[in-house]
């Protein structure tokens, strides 16, 4: 499985006064088995990118193929795609709406044509698999869960499809720290699981450079930076002039760095934070 | 009034508050007993986890829930005195999560009018008001807008605007960025930091540590229960037990700390990032 995207441009409200160019020959390939980040602030046209992504918009022109669908294509089945590439949008529990867990997750593949048990095991897998318990949650309403919770619902509802592709659109926004970790490692687990791809678009810098394999940078409908987390927060002043943030290590490193400290930039995670200074100050004694 | 009255804008006494969670009249304790004055002119953050209590608590300041048990005093009104209710709401003013449910206006100014319209205020007051609250939050060009075509950090905006029309002594923001992106969350910050500089009582829930860090006293909720009290410095320093509540702690006071056990000697009075950076810098 493999996304491959080349040269989409999309324009909303063409030929009226507000028209505006939300995508603007957009390029990039996803392979198997990868991880991207997509960053850019609110408006930059990450949302009408991933709609296009599983069919929900079409682009004006230029191809976007799937596997080995072209979905751009006239006739393409919107159907398939849908069931290829799993789409959660922003605060998907809002979408939550049958009696019971069992059931809202089911939703999904009932529509599918699948046999009862198959759907079954189906919405089993997937409960599971969000990190919550079947046996106790599968009768409860979902409205009586917690915040954190009814979004795992949510998520197992686009899984129990068994998308190729999955894209989580801000998956943590809202969330209180615990319920914010216990998604992370839950989208982790999805992808160590069937799902090849993950597309994951986030404002959560730190969850972006520790996560992804590959970050896309979005600004005003362009497609400006494609790299490794490394190399897009390398470039962090251009990124400010973005309105964007760095993880919270990276500016940390900045700060360091600015006032003399001889400190990478380029990492993420509290530990390597933790030995970079070590060493620096080890450094420094060894000089005096 | 008397002079505790004077010094606290609120003080929460004693307060339980039940919430009846079915039709069989069960009830789930959402506050337990909870002892809380807040000073006028303070800046408060509450945090804690989903479910700790924390909205029920915001709620409970402004008189949209009353005491099952204790009172809660606002501005020397009680709660519970309905010929008073809206000199509670109009002393303490709250800004939600979601700016999308607090517009109720097609037009940005009409919205913002809204609250002082209510209060039987004389129209040119109410523009004046209007537009100085405008000002305020850097939205003074927006006026004649729709609130449906702005951002969310935008509309959040308004949403504040239309709370410091009515002039309030203090403002309950619950969760007021955990909707916006991380331009729209610093402009929010700013407006509060702004609003509390110029006298208004701030109490900030957030999930947010770091705009926790900023506050001059931190109050942290679990299970309906104030488990602790006190300065950031005073809070962050038990990392231990944020950890058993589930709870992060700045970047810079888990990195003083792993540093400390890397056998460096840094003070354990740093909890921002720019003491974390002075301190290294001056290590020796």
């Amino acid at each position: 499985m493999s996304i491959q995207v080349k040269n989409i441009n999309h324009v909303y409200n063409k030929g009226l006064p507000d028209e505006t160019a939300a995508l603007v020959d957009i390029s990039f390939e996803i392979i198997d088995g990868e991880f991207v980040g997509i960053i850019g602030h609110t408006g930059s046209g990450k949302s009408t990118l991933l709609q296009h992504l599983n069919g929900l918009l079409k682009p004006d022109d230029g191809q976007i193929i799937v596997g080995d669908t072209d979905i751009t294509a006239s006739g393409a089945s919107m159907l398939e795609i849908r069931r290829k590439v799993g789409l959660v949008f922003q605060y998907p529990e809002y979408q939550l709406f049958e009696e019971t867990v069992a059931a809202d997750v089911a939703f999904g593949p009932k529509n599918l044509g699948l046999t009862q048990e198959e759907i079954d095991d189906r919405v089993r897998t997937a409960i599971e698999l969000v990190g919550l318990d079947y046996d106790d949650i599968k009768d409860k309403s979902p409205f009586d869960l917690s915040g954190g919770q009814k979004r795992r619902v949510a998520i197992a509802g686009v899984i129990a499809m068994r998308p190729e592709v999955l894209i989580l659109d801000e998956p943590t926004a809202g969330l209180d720290p615990q319920a914010h970790q216990d998604v992370l490692s839950m989208v982790r687990k999805i992808h160590e699981g069937d799902t090849s791809i993950i597309i994951l678009v986030s404002h959560n810098m730190n969850d972006i450079a520790q996560l992804s394999d590959r970050v896309l940078v979005m600004d005003e409908g362009r497609m400006v930076m494609n790299g490794t987390p490394k190399e897009v927060f390398s470039r962090g002043d251009e990124l400010e002039a973005m309105g964007l943030d760095l993880p919270d290590v990276t500016c940390l490193m900045r700060d360091l760095r600015s006032r003399g400290l001889n400190v990478p930039t380029d990492i993420f995670t509290e530990y390597e934070a933790e030995q970079a200074i070590c060493k620096v100050i080890k450094g420094q004694e060894e000089k005096a | 009034m008397n002079t505790t009255e004077n010094k606290n804008i609120i003080q929460i006494n004693d307060l339980v508050y039940d919430y009846i969670q079915d039709e069989s009249g069960t009830t789930k304790r959402a506050i337990d007993h909870v002892s809380i004055n807040i000073e006028r002119g303070s800046f408060t953050a509450v945090i804690g986890q989903n479910g700790s209590g924390k909205s029920t608590l915001a709620k409970c300041m402004n008189a949209l829930l009353l005491p099952t048990e204790g009172t809660v005093i606002v501005n020397g009104y009680d709660t519970k005195d309905e010929d008073h209710l809206w000199d509670v709401r109009q002393s303490a003013g709250m800004v939600f999560q979601n700016p999308d449910n607090q517009i109720v206006s097609s037009i940005v100014e009409d919205d913002v009018a809204f609250g002082p319209e209510n209060l039987g205020i004389d129209p040119q007051e109410i523009r004046k008001r209007v537009d100085s609250a405008l000002e305020s939050v850097q939205m003074g060009k927006y006026k004649k807008k729709a609130p449906h075509m702005l951002s969310g950090g935008q509309k959040q905006r308004i949403a504040i605007a239309g709370v410091v029309a009515m002039k309030p002594q203090c403002i309950i923001f619950d969760e007021p960025t955990a909707m916006l992106d991380p331009k729209g969350r610093k402009d929010i910050l700013r407006i509060i930091h702004e609003l509390h500089g110029e006298g208004i009582t701030a109490i900030l829930i957030t999930h947010f540590m770091e705009e926790a860090a900023q506050a001059d006293r931190i109050i942290i909720m679990n299970r309906g229960k104030a488990v602790m009290d006190g300065s950031p410095r005073e809070v962050f320093r038990s990392r231990s037990e944020l950890a058993a509540l589930s709870l992060d702690v700045p970047l810079a006071v888990e990195l003083r700390h792993a540093l400390n056990a890397k056998g460096l000697d840094l003070s354990e009075e740093i909890v921002t990032e720019e003491e974390l950076v002075e301190a290294v810098c001056r290590y020796r």
